[in-house]
């Protein structure tokens, strides 16, 4: 199996020096779901965006240590994060539609990278929405208003959005923690098709969750990755008695 | 039941020194409004004199409103009867020597410096609320907001000081004749510009009033770009959006609703500034195509003449201008809130 992203050492530090990660290495592997599992508060979310360097929005926020992906490290400070961030997706806990049209919404980061022509525009509108499993339900009203749909739909819309620029990897940030359990299903099992074609991290609170969508889960606590392993492994023989704790529901 | 409630209510009114003759022929819809509302005779005495007191004090802001709409109407009734609404809306006469008062003059005046005021302030101010929120570095976010709600702090009668004895011949000297020798020369648009730059004109005044309303703009905008949820910013920039184009795409089409109270409010003041106007306007009731001549708004007019009206007529007439403007500010905050109001509700459905 091919790595496709590998965090080395990496150690964060929130302004005022907060440390919340500690010396994490850990590999992400190409076309596969990699969840990530741990209490509130043991760093999960803040290695999510790590991979996109979401924390250079907010200035004092420091990083050690090594991310590769391609053979760079993109932690170092000559990486483009507007070309980086257009090749590795987000998407968040609660459904972040833009305050525009259905169609704007999935072309807009297309428009962003420079994709003009209409039809151009209107065919890979059109793939993202039906990769993201939501054609159907929209296609005869795409030019309405993106909070016109469910929590649901504009979640699956929000996932739409990240696939048409086509990334190489999209980061997950507990995204089916605000929706129904019909909406959540339908989300989990586009994660299933997804890794076809993209390398997908997730963030999560619900252990079968985890159990269900990841072929690989890292298992963090107060900063630190305890043990990461196939998740079939993780859930029925891990190796650490931390986690065998969490896993069981004696902590967390 | 109605009955009993009567009495109850006349002892619970009794024990605040209200007579039982007013409380008995109350009719009892009325009494079960009252309950409904929550003064009835089980509920207890601080709450009855708290909805009280709030009630009286909302009712007091009507009355106001009322009070002085009556008032500027009853004063103007001179006037309304010898020119009538349309006659005085639409004639540019204002000579008090014949008597013959329009308040066309003043219209345009205060039409066109406002106007002008918020086409130059309303860049400003969303440039300015922009850097607050998503450009500067934290540490200029304070000191910079703080200038700008210190500068909505001055006294407009400074503003106008200033105006007159810094800005106009600044204007004179350098600016207008700047804008004859540029914008003055292309034609159409030239007739904007002709005539002496004098520095007492339209331009300074609407320059003056732009700087006055800049930090309301500002402030209310900055607020309201502050309500875009950070996560809907980090989406787009999860996207490669640059800085710019999360303020253009995200955070000024969240905030759309916000910035237009922002630029109403600032109509508002606009509107109904008085003193740093007089002071750079010049005073002359004259309709006229170019931005270097005097002019007089309706506030400019009614701060300069209120003591040289000599007649009944004249004073009329000028309470009729002061009732027009009355009319007009009540109704652009009646047409903005309704807007506000319609887009809200469509954006939350």
């Amino acid at each position: 199996m091919k790595i496709e992203m590998e965090t080395r050492g990496l150690n964060f530090y929130y302004v005022g020096g907060v440390h919340a990660l500690k010396d994490v290495t850990l590999p992400i592997y190409k076309n596969s779901v990699t969840a990530l599992i741990g209490p509130s508060g043991c760093g999960k979310t803040t290695l999510l965006r790590c991979f996109n360097r979401m924390h250079d929005l907010y200035p004092g926020n420091r990083y050690e240590g090594e991310i590769i992906f391609e053979g760079t490290n993109i932690l170092s400070n000559d990486i483009d994060l507007i070309e980086l961030r257009s090749r590795i997706g987000m998407v968040f806990q609660k459904p972040t539609p833009f305050p525009m049209s259905i169609f704007d919404n999935v072309a807009y980061g297309l428009r962003l990278n420079g994709v003009k022509k209409k039809p151009d525009l209107a065919e890979r509108v059109e793939l993202a929405l039906r990769q993201a499993a939501l054609w159907q339900e929209v296609k005869d009203k795409l030019l309405e208003s993106a909070y016109a749909l469910s929590g649901g739909q504009q979640q699956r819309l929000v996932i739409a959005r990240a696939l048409a620029v086509e990334p190489d990897v999209i980061l997950f940030d507990e995204p089916t923690s605000a929706l129904d359990p019909i909406s959540t299903a339908k989300i989990e099992e586009l994660l299933e098709q997804l890794k076809k074609s993209v390398t997908i991290i997730i963030v999560t609170h619900n252990l079968q969750q985890a159990a269900r969508v990841s072929d690989r889960t890292g298992f963090l606590m107060l900063g630190e990755l305890i043990e990461f392993d196939a998740t079939e492994a993780m859930f029925t023989a891990p190796n650490v008695k931390l986690t065998v704790d969490y896993v069981t529901g004696r902590f967390g | 039941m109605i009955e009993q409630l009567r009495v109850k209510f006349a002892r619970r009114g009794q024990a605040f020194g209200l007579a039982p003759s007013f409380i008995l022929p109350l009719k009892g819809k009325i009494l079960k409004r009252a309950l409904q509302m929550g003064i009835g005779p089980k509920k207890n005495t601080a709450d009855i004199l708290f909805y009280g007191l709030t009630a009286l004090a909302s009712f007091t802001v009507l009355m106001i409103i009322l009070g002085v709409f009556f008032v500027l109407l009853k004063e103007s009734a001179l006037s309304i009867r010898e020119f009538g609404v349309i006659r005085f809306i639409s004639s540019t006469d204002w000579n008090p020597v014949t008597e013959s008062f329009g308040a066309a003059t003043n219209l345009f005046g205060t039409a066109v410096t406002t106007l002008l005021a918020m086409v130059m302030a309303i860049p400003v101010a969303l440039g300015i609320a922009i850097f607050i929120t998503e450009v500067a570095p934290s540490s200029l976010k304070g000191p910079v907001g703080a200038a700008i709600e210190l500068l909505a702090a001055i006294p407009s009668i400074i503003y106008g000081m200033w105006g007159l004895f810094t800005l106009a011949p600044i204007m004179a000297e350098y600016i207008e004749p700047a804008l004859q020798s540029t914008l003055g020369r292309v034609p159409l648009l030239g007739i904007l510009f002709h005539g002496t730059p004098m520095g007492i004109d339209i331009l300074t005044a609407s320059v003056v009033l732009s700087i006055m309303i800049i930090p309301f703009t500002a402030s209310i905008s900055r607020d309201a770009f502050n309500l875009t949820p950070s996560v809907v910013k980090e989406s787009a920039y999860a996207l490669g959006a640059t800085r710019w184009e999360v303020v253009k795409n995200v955070v000024v089409p969240y905030s759309k609703i916000g910035i237009f109270g922002g630029a109403v409010l600032s109509l508002g003041r606009a509107l109904g500034e008085t003193m740093a106007v007089a002071f750079v306007l010049g005073n002359n009731h004259q309709i006229t195509s170019s931005l270097f001549d005097a002019a007089a708004t309706i506030t400019v007019t009614l701060a300069n003449e209120f003591t040289e009206a000599d007649t009944n007529l004249y004073l009329s007439s000028l309470f009729y201008l002061a009732l027009l403007l009355f009319v007009l500010s009540f109704l652009t905050l009646a047409v903005a809130k309704f807007f506000m109001l319609r887009t809200e509700r469509r954006h939350s459905r």
